[in-house]
């Protein structure tokens, strides 16, 4: 059995412990927000929080889990609101297919938690883990700056 | 499915190893895991290194560094000691993949893969970085320049761990050059890379230099006529020329998709004449650049 948080809630896996995490999070446990682009790392689509920091499902192992803390997109914000950078993408139009979303959000909320005023090439940096084939990034980078300038304003995330 | 150990300790990773002679060890998962999906390898039973405390951490040790293996490129790069002691570590690390690649590989990981490419090995290899290497029965210490045999072999012994990388300070350079020629800013392999670090005395005068370069050879390339040419000498484009036609001729790169050996060559040259253009640091002022 493999123990860790996920979303705010205790769980416990009975999964063999060379699983990827991104299967177990998808296949396992239904939470399909995780995509699989890649799987090499190179494209961010299965990113997830682990201990606070963006990490790549597709490269970690199920028991690598074992007592972290873990938020897939699906536990940024409780109930139907929306977490405020999940939001901000939405207002600025910075989902088309939305495939890279979940990775994308997961690693702008990591990003301001860091830095809650980046300006924009440090949004570009810390967003580049990330490919995106639809948007050409600008509204992406604008989502980022958007969702850091109303947390200034004092929207509580 | 493979068995996946997480020993928490070097006592129960020697434990693993003895039961799982033929585990693949990991840390960051960036290329092992990379290369098994790829169907590249196939290890009986996997070892996890990143629960091992005596893998990580990152103390002073004289004027250099000792880094725990096991450390992440993140960490390092976050590292006042490093950005401080071994700024051109500082300035490869921040090209090194992506910041998601940068909180999962670690420092030992780019050494043991011996990639030609790999982003830290020139800094490392310029700067004097020494392995520490550990077996249940005992501890060596390899220079990095000679653990590394060719694109993806090391020295590496059965059941041998990497546990450290000391670095000496580099201190005593005051212009330290990393630049990274790639395809791309973030998560580009490496088409030619250049570690430099010169010693230069008041008037300009070069007195030490230190040149390494990566992507170039089946391991990192140094060239001593080149350092040679361009010591006693102010840095000038006369010598800078001189020095550049005799890497060409060291370097061996080969065609691959990323680029041509020609183009790798002349690359190699040419990222010499960079350092007209790095001032030379003031003492207490380290020199950052890429």
């Amino acid at each position: 059995m493999i123990a860790f948080v996920l979303n705010g809630k205790a769980v416990e896996v009975n999964v063999p412990a060379a699983k990827k995490v991104v299967d177990l999070l998808r296949l396992d446990l239904g939470l399909t927000g995780t995509k699989e682009g890649c799987g090499m790392g190179e494209c961010g689509a299965c990113t997830i929080l682990v201990d606070g920091e963006p990490r790549l499902s597709c490269l970690l192992l199920a028991g690598q889990l074992e007592g972290r803390t873990v938020t897939t997109v699906e536990g940024l914000s409780p109930g139907e609101d929306l977490h405020p950078v999940q939001r901000a993408f939405v207002e600025e139009g910075a989902v088309q297919c939305g495939f890279c979303t979940p990775g994308m959000v997961l690693s702008a909320v990591s990003l301001l938690r860091e830095n809650p005023n980046p300006n924009r090439r440090e949004i570009r940096e810390g967003m580049s883990g990330h490919l995106c084939r639809c948007t050409g990034y600008v509204k992406i980078v604008d989502a980022v700056e958007a969702a850091a300038r109303k947390k200034g304003e004092g929207d509580p995330s | 499915m493979k068995n996946l150990y997480l020993p928490r300790s070097l006592e129960e990773l020697w434990r693993v190893l003895e039961r799982e002679p033929k585990a693949a060890l990991y840390a960051g998962g960036t290329d092992l895991l990379v290369r098994m999906r790829a169907g590249m390898c196939s290890p009986p039973a996997l070892v996890c290194l990143e629960r091992i405390g005596e893998l990580k951490g990152l103390r002073e040790e004289g004027d250099g560094l000792r880094i725990g293996a096991a450390e992440t490129h993140a960490n390092l790069l976050r590292s006042p000691l490093v950005r401080e002691r071994l700024p051109i570590l500082a300035s490869a690390l921040g090209t090194l993949g992506s910041p998601l690649i940068r909180n999962m590989g670690t420092l030992g990981g780019n050494v043991c893969t011996a990639s030609p490419a790999g982003d830290t090995l020139p800094p490392l290899i310029a700067a004097g970085a020494v392995l520490e290497l550990g077996t249940p029965g005992g501890r060596r210490n390899v220079p990095l320049r000679d653990f590394i045999t060719g694109p993806g072999e090391t020295d590496l012994r059965p059941r041998e761990v990497l546990l450290s990388v000391r670095v000496p300070g580099t201190g005593a350079f005051n212009v330290q050059h990393f630049e990274k020629v790639g395809l791309r800013n973030a998560l580009a392999c490496c088409v030619v890379s250049m570690a430099a670090l010169l010693a230069v005395a008041g008037e300009g005068v070069v007195e030490k230099a230190v040149l390494a370069w990566g992507s170039v050879g089946p391991t990192v390339v140094t060239c001593p006529e080149a350092e040679a040419v361009l010591v006693g000498e102010r840095l000038s484009g006369e010598r800078l020329r001189r020095a550049a036609a005799l890497v060409r001729e060291r370097v061996s790169p080969i065609d691959d998709l990323r680029a041509s050996a020609a183009y790798r060559r002349e690359v190699a040259g040419n990222l010499l004449f960079r350092l007209l253009d790095v001032p030379p640091r003031q003492p207490g002022f380290p020199a950052v650049s890429r």
